[in-house]
């Protein structure tokens, strides 16, 4: 928004992310589909710019994704989620019914403290180290295949068009972009997973989650 | 509470849970904050029980903790903790305030420090996210971790910190904040009752 000869007034939400982050990707879509306009700030993690004074001094505790709103900043991509839910609930992103809220709060953590940690940049860039350049693929497979079998059983009675009901919620948010980076950086074999394939599928018809894409973020190499 | 056979109705909330595992930890927290009865259903996992059909057939993920609250079956601490605060609304585990809830929602708290604890680079990293968490929590800490009332931030980290930093050699000059909690939460009967020490199935050894 500006005014001749004014400078543009600066968003009230900020977003710390890195283009390839899973986590970072999860957040992009909760405000894409909320329809809330922010300001990206790249944070480039194989740089290690999360360790830069100038992003410690907004936030400590260093971790990307953060969110800005006005004098809040708030890291971990769950948090940051379900914060966005209560302050701006427009395009809910949990279901009414607490049984079904519950699934989508399991199938996200599943993700974020099963999945996600176990095959995140430092944990690889260790077993490539320490064990061995081939050691990456067989890890990935082991901890991926039990998150995603877990996954396949959890959402089995509950899935509709999404992965619990017809519309877009919590769980789709942290499962779009796990598959997405699987199947993109590492090829994963999602044969064994119908559900999940099912699913990549429809998440790629949705503009909210195309949107946030690693390779449309202005930090995306060449963007 | 009996029926007229004189046989004990099943307890309506069942919770399969580890003794000495952290997450089971903050479900029974949980549990107990809330004066929530529960039939505590002991699954070893050294000996690999959550693999086994009978536990399996209950909760095809596999997870522990797991409740079980009538026909449903959830499992993952931080999932069991939402639902309850949802479903039992009585002793809230979340603040009123926006901000404040959202510092309880930063769940790496537990997810940092949950790692596995036997490999030495695991130990500098849980050593590196209790730094974080003295930061993240510098601003808001009262009595507890966000305030003056026992809130979710306070389950998660509760498991961790009471004992675990002794247990594994911490140096607690280094955490003035989450020491000065540790002790806060010992002084707390839920917490006191949910120690894995009094859990059924604690090895006696």
């Amino acid at each position: 928004m500006t005014t001749a000869g004014a400078e543009e007034l600066p968003k009230k939400l900020q977003l710390y992310s890195f283009f390839m982050s899973s986590s970072s990707f999860r957040v992009r879509i909760a405000l894409n589909l909320k329809g809330l306009d922010y300001e990206y700030k790249a944070i480039n993690l194989f740089k290690r710019e999360q360790h830069s004074p100038e992003f410690l001094k907004i936030n400590p505790i260093g971790y990307v994704p953060a969110l800005v709103d006005g004098d809040l900043v708030l890291a971990d991509s769950f948090a940051i989620i379900l914060y966005l839910e209560e302050k701006y609930p427009q395009h809910p992103l949990l279901p009414h019914d607490l049984e079904k809220r519950a699934i989508n709060y399991q199938a996200a953590n599943i993700i974020s403290s099963s999945i996600q940690p176990l095959i995140s940049l430092p944990i690889l860039q260790y077993i490539g180290e320490n064990v061995g350049p081939d050691a990456n693929i067989p890890w990935i497979q082991k901890h991926v295949g039990k998150g995603f079998a877990a996954l396949e059983k959890l959402l089995k009675g509950h899935a509709g068009k999404y992965a619990t009901g017809d519309e877009i919620f919590l769980a789709d948010l942290f499962l779009a972009p796990q598959i997405i980076g699987l199947t993109q950086r590492f090829n994963y074999d999602m044969t064994e997973f119908p559900l999940l394939s099912r699913l990549s599928e429809a998440y790629m018809q949705v503009p909210a989650i195309q949107d946030a894409m690693p390779d449309k973020q202005p930090d995306f190499p060449n963007n | 509470m009996m029926n007229g056979n004189g046989e004990e109705f099943p307890k309506k909330l069942q919770l399969y849970s580890f003794s000495t595992s952290s997450p089971s930890f903050s479900v029974r927290i949980a549990l107990n904050l809330k004066g929530l009865d529960y039939e505590y259903k002991a699954v070893n996992l050294f000996k690999g029980e959550q693999h086994r059909p009978e536990f399996l057939k209950i909760n095809p993920i596999g997870f522990i903790p797991a409740l079980m609250d009538g026909d449903m079956v959830l499992a993952d601490s931080f999932a069991i903790i939402l639902y309850l605060e949802e479903k039992y609304p009585q002793h809230p585990l979340l603040p009123c305030d926006l901000a404040k809830r959202a510092i309880n929602y930063q769940k790496y708290i537990g997810d940092n420090v949950g790692l596995e604890e036997k490999v030495p680079w695991v130990h500098k990293h849980v050593g590196k996210g209790f730094t974080a968490l003295e930061k993240l929590l510098k601003d808001h800490a009262g009595k507890y971790a966000t305030g003056d009332e026992i809130f979710l931030a306070d389950v998660l980290l509760a498991p961790y910190i009471v004992g675990y930093l002794q247990r594994y050699n911490f140096d607690m000059s280094e955490y003035p904040l989450l020491s000065r909690l540790a002790e806060a939460y010992k002084q707390v009967p839920a917490i006191q009752d949910a120690m894995p020490e009094k859990q059924p199935d604690f090895p006696i050894n």
